[in-house]
């Protein structure tokens, strides 16, 4: 058989078998029912290299938890042992000048500190008092004065806790615990 | 395997990766969230699943695969 359609080896496209079909035929079919076909394989194929996708950025953040070592902060003298009374406050920053913290007597041997960036949407949160809990004003998120966890609100997160250690009538800062 | 056949088996597979990446895609932002706030205990297992979904996508794409081969093999056939 001979003619446009003709393969070099003289067969027509409708003699050659499937499988020694160039790519483009098979990729562009003339046949609606087959380019169907082609349409799903394709997508099938999208949907695969984007799972491939998604596994690579979780080995991706595996990784860089990994080899990304933890910050460290030096140790920074916040308040002297009698410069608030019990149930006070006192605000500070630390690690940097930025990251604004509050640091709370709770009873007369007990100091606790968290940052004062509440976790839903980094709004400057308080202590209330008579509540005995830190509250953010803007939606409402209360945290616990103890450990800094959520008791109510949006907050998907603890406030980060900062460690504070006791140095003689200081009480020192040394890092941040989130 | 008929042409009817495939397609609808190549559906159900689709489907199936679909329902798939759906739940990769929210494992991948759960623990990209889990990094960021300094909890690194659920990004290896996370990695793990993640792994064993995307086998499981290549398997049905496969699957997908051989279908095809075997619907063009009959029409070829026909």
């Amino acid at each position: 058989m001979s003619g446009p359609n003709a393969s070099p080896a003289g067969r027509s496209h409708q003699e050659i078998s499937i499988k020694e079909q160039p790519l483009w035929r098979d990729e562009f079919s003339i046949q609606s029912a087959t380019e169907k076909y082609v349409a799903r394989r394709q997508f099938s194929k999208f949907l695969v290299l984007t799972s491939l996708g998604m596994f690579i950025g979780n080995l991706w953040i595996l990784v860089r938890s990994w080899f990304v070592s933890r910050p460290s902060f030096a140790p920074q003298r916040v308040m002297g042992l009698t410069d608030i009374p019990v149930g006070e406050v006192k605000l500070f920053s630390y690690p940097t000048a930025e990251d604004s913290c509050i640091l709370i007597r709770t009873a007369p041997d007990t100091f606790v500190a968290y940052s004062q960036k509440c976790t839903h949407l980094s709004c400057a949160v308080y202590f209330a008092a008579e509540q005995k809990r830190l509250e953010c004003p803007c939606h409402e998120g209360y945290f616990s004065v103890e450990d800094g966890s959520v008791l109510q609100g949006p907050p998907p997160r603890p406030l980060p806790r900062i460690k504070l250690k006791r140095d003689g009538n200081d009480i020192i800062a040394t890092g941040v615990e989130v | 395997m008929t042409r009817r056949g495939g397609s609808t088996a190549i559906d159900g597979a689709i489907a199936l990766i679909a329902i798939l990446l759906v739940i990769q895609m929210w494992l991948l932002t759960a623990t990209l969230e889990s990094h960021l706030a300094g909890h690194p205990e659920p990004i290896l297992p996370a990695a793990i699943i993640s792994g064993i979904l995307f086998a499981a996508c290549s398997g049905l794409f496969l699957f997908i695969r051989r279908i095809d081969v075997d619907v063009q093999s009959k029409d070829e056939r026909d």
